[in-house]
């Protein structure tokens, strides 16, 4: 019997958009992929790209980061900054080869509980298709090189 | 190229500075820093293309900094670190004064940050610009990604973490590094694919928008790395996304610390 590969995903989260979104998800009894674990953040400019790299290395297949739509910022200006950085960010793993569709950015509001689902599902989906993160075990020397499987 | 050493002497006679940072022949064919401080040695002083370091490093350095103000043999990357540092308020007007070298070699005091503005506006300059690279940005990004992803792995895997790059790096001036932190580890110390990958992003993040392309990173890295690669990428998406490129004005905003509404990326949905 072959088994489905269960991709982890972190989602690091705001705590006043997409948390609160994700909550909505649960209380309006909407069910989605159980294979995300959220960290909730003040805010999106919390979110050190550090955070998501040492995501990876604790042997994320995915990462999700979350926050308010822009103009909807509790602090004003929080996910401007953070959208500013990720910019830069997602520019330079690509230039690295590093396989940035593992890493997605989304802006869920408190309202959107169905969003939230829908976004989680399709990581989970997309993700379990690319399968395990393989090429960042092996870097991490987790994992022998292809040859000596 | 007499000029610039007939500038120093006269710095140094008239003690309007306590030393002169520049150049001396160093093993084989490089060049090294010297630090003069005698007037009757001047002649020690070279300059050519051979001279690729950024000698604007050594104003954050305490034990420069003991030896009192400084002239600075400046090319153009170096004043542009200068105004870089300036905009960071890690470097004050008259703290040192430069003897920028002109394209045809010849040499002029500045110390105004009005001044040094204007002399990077105009562009001249004599050696240490990173201008005949061997690969440009342009040359990876044409590659597909499995194969960018094999030659920054190939190349990150020689880093041995001596950290030649930072000290090198006139911007690094941070007194504890996050390298250096170890509650929390954020970055593995050890020399492994896996801690080489994290210092070196980290590092090409941290300079976003502040990296000036002077190009003494690549320069002192002992097993060559092509480092400038990676600030140089960074600083092409600061500049085509934001409009922002580094050292060109003593009072401009970090442009990761601004942001605009309208910034445009295609990629958060």
């Amino acid at each position: 019997m072959s088994e489905q590969f269960e991709p982890k995903i972190t989602a690091f989260v705001c705590n006043w958009c997409t948390y609160a979104g994700a909550d909505l998800t649960g209380t309006s009894r909407m069910k989605y992929a159980p294979n995300v674990r959220l960290v909730r953040t003040p805010c999106t400019g919390r979110i050190d790209f550090m955070l998501v790299l040492e995501a990876f290395r604790q042997g994320a297949d995915g990462v999700i980061v979350s926050g308010c739509h822009p103009g909807d910022c509790h602090y004003t200006s929080g996910n401007y900054h953070a959208r500013r950085r990720w910019m830069v960010f997602r520019s330079l793993l690509e230039f690295m080869g590093f396989d940035a569709s593992r890493i997605r950015f989304t802006w869920v509001s408190a309202a959107e509980g169905a969003k939230w689902a829908e976004v989680v599902n399709s990581a989970v989906a997309e993700i379990r298709a690319a399968g395990p993160f393989t090429e960042y075990r092996r870097m991490a020397g987790a994992l022998p090189p292809p040859g000596e499987i | 190229m007499a000029t610039m050493i007939e500038t120093a002497k006269e710095l140094l006679q008239l003690g309007t500075v306590a030393v002169v940072v520049g150049y001396e022949k160093g093993s084989g064919t490089r060049r090294r820093a010297l630090f003069l401080r005698a007037a009757d040695q001047v002649d020690r002083l070279v300059l050519d293309e051979r001279c690729a370091q950024n000698l604007a490093v050594y104003l954050s350095k305490a034990e420069v900094k003991e030896l009192g103000r400084p002239a600075i043999v400046a090319t153009v990357a170096t004043l542009r670190s200068i105004l870089q540092l300036a905009s960071e308020k890690q470097f004050v007007e008259g703290q040192a004064v430069f003897i920028a070298i002109g394209q045809s070699g010849d040499a002029r005091v500045l110390s105004k940050l009005s001044e040094i503005e204007e002399f990077v506006r105009s562009g001249s300059s004599v050696g240490g610009e990173k201008s005949d690279l061997e690969v440009g940005p342009t040359e990876i990004q044409a590659l597909p990604r499995a194969q960018r992803w094999e030659f920054w792995q190939d190349e990150l895997s020689k880093c041995i973490r001596c950290y030649a790059c930072r000290a090198s790096c006139p911007l690094c001036y941070c007194k504890e590094c996050l390298v250096e932190c170890n509650r929390p580890q954020w970055i593995p110390v050890g020399a492994h694919r896996e801690g080489n990958l994290y210092w070196h992003v980290s590092r090409a993040m941290h300079l976003a928008g502040r990296c000036i392309g002077c190009g003494s990173c690549s320069e002192a890295c002992p097993v060559g790395i092509p480092l400038y690669l990676l600030n140089a990428q960074v600083a092409e998406s600061v500049s085509t996304q934001f409009g922002h490129v580094a050292g060109l004005k003593a009072d401009a905003t970090y442009p990761l610390s601004a942001f605009r509404p309208e910034d445009r990326e295609s990629f958060i949905k």
